[in-house]
């Protein structure tokens, strides 16, 4: 009897732990918006940005470097056509000026993106459902490339204008120094 | 006939693979049966299964451990130590957790089974079944078949996680990777079809390794020394039979 005990607790804990750890692979793992460390503290503000890159639920929210809180959820406004990004802030950080600036900054070259916030200079404070007005999106590498190739073939131009325009294009030497 | 001659090891081999084959067939009808004496199935769970989650979990921990620092060491190189997660998980689901338990599988549990069923047949506990009408195959090999190709899956879905935490603890506590970036970069990666892929290597590998160690053990010669060789090929022949697989079900799913 003691050994028919045993043998089925030990069964039954080993196909709870079995299907739990299924369960978990195949719910928690691939889906986002997971939240693992149980239930978070601190407040949450939004802001809107045109493009925020491979922004994800989870990535970290900066200042000067510093982790202050998370990004909580990513949605669409389909009314402004914006991404809107809300972020939860750590409770100890309370006395973020209100026209604070919200950047989607990269961590590395290839690394995640996060969101780096630099204070402003009012006396009230962001607060639990504030919104920051003041953002600037992601920067996406292949627009800033073609950028600077559409410049690049600019000025080329004009400089091929001033000249015999005997030099092939891509292969004269650089220069003019493509500005914005 | 000298055992010398390559055609003897070929048309061994040969006999061998059929013998196996149908004792396949005959277990697979076995088992249907054997579903309807839930008692014996559920004692070979415990056995397969219960009594292996101690080597899995501890194996799965440092794995996961090892991941999460070789995997750091690299990516730190190239300044993105946050696609840790990514690397440990699907190293981690697609591959090592269903290899690896498949290779220990072999090692605790299908040894037991060879040498018990082996020593059964050593002793004539098979032959007075027979004797008695009840069918050896339905009574003591299907259970064992079942199984383990029941506590394979769960044991390898057991060995990730576990790996998984082992990968998150070195990373995140040790090294100091963000652990909401850690978490996050791994859920946007990791799709269900790797999950898929590891489920249906474990349940493969646990049908082929089950099968080989009851085959070993019910065909052992009924010698101390024979059941003693057919443990040793019981292990050999599931941990080449799981690397084989292992390579063919990659190059099915990638």
């Amino acid at each position: 009897m003691q050994s028919n005990r045993t043998l089925e607790i030990g069964t039954g804990l080993f196909v709870l732990l079995g299907f739990a750890a299924l369960l978990f692979l195949t719910t928690q793992l691939p889906a986002s918006g997971v939240k693992f460390a149980g239930q978070k503290v601190g407040y949450h503000v939004s802001a809107e940005f045109d493009n925020i890159g491979d922004l994800k639920v989870g990535s970290p929210v900066t200042m000067s470097g510093v982790r202050v809180g998370e990004v909580s959820s990513i949605r669409f406004d389909s009314k402004v056509y914006k991404a809107v990004v809300n972020m939860r802030i750590d409770p100890q950080y309370n006395e973020i000026p209100e026209d604070s600036f919200a950047s989607i900054q990269t961590e590395g070259l290839l690394g995640g993106k996060y969101v780096g916030i630099s204070p402003g200079g009012l006396d009230s404070y962001l607060k639990d459902g504030s919104h920051i007005d003041q953002t600037q999106s992601a920067i996406v590498i292949e627009s800033l490339v073609n950028k600077f190739f559409a410049s690049f073939a600019n000025s080329k131009g004009n400089v091929g204008g001033d000249s015999q325009g005997t030099d092939k294009p891509g292969k004269g030497p650089v220069k003019a120094e493509p500005k914005k | 006939m000298n055992p010398r001659r390559p055609g003897t090891y070929l048309l061994g081999g040969v006999r061998r693979l059929g013998s196996v084959t149908i004792f396949l067939v005959q277990l697979l009808i076995q088992c249907v049966p054997a579903l309807a004496r839930p008692r014996l199935l559920v004692l070979q769970i415990y056995n397969a299964g219960a009594r292996s989650l101690i080597i899995i979990m501890l194996s799965g921990l440092f794995v996961g451990m090892v991941l999460g620092l070789q995997g750091y060491d690299l990516l730190r190189r190239f300044g993105s130590e946050e696609a840790l997660g990514i690397a440990a998980a699907l190293g981690l689901l697609r591959e090592l957790a269903p290899v690896i338990t498949a290779l220990l599988f072999a090692g605790r549990a299908g040894t037991a089974l060879t040498s018990e069923i082996g020593l059964m047949r050593a002793t004539d506990q098979l032959t007075a079944m027979e004797i008695m009408a009840v069918d050896p195959l339905r009574y003591v090999a299907a259970p064992r078949f079942l199984g383990g190709v029941i506590a394979m899956p769960l044991l390898t879905a057991i060995f990730s996680v576990i790996g998984l935490y082992g990968a998150q603890l070195v990373g995140v506590q040790l090294m100091g990777v963000d652990r909401g970036v850690f978490w996050s970069q791994t859920q946007g990666a990791v799709g269900l079809h790797d999950v898929n892929e590891g489920l249906v290597k474990s349940i493969v590998f646990g049908l082929a390794c089950s099968l080989i160690a009851v085959h070993e053990g019910y065909h052992a010669e009924p010698t101390a020394e024979g059941v003693g060789l057919a443990t040793t090929r019981t292990v050999v022949a599931s941990s080449v039979m799981t690397l084989l697989l292992d390579y063919v079900l990659t190059a099915a799913f990638l």
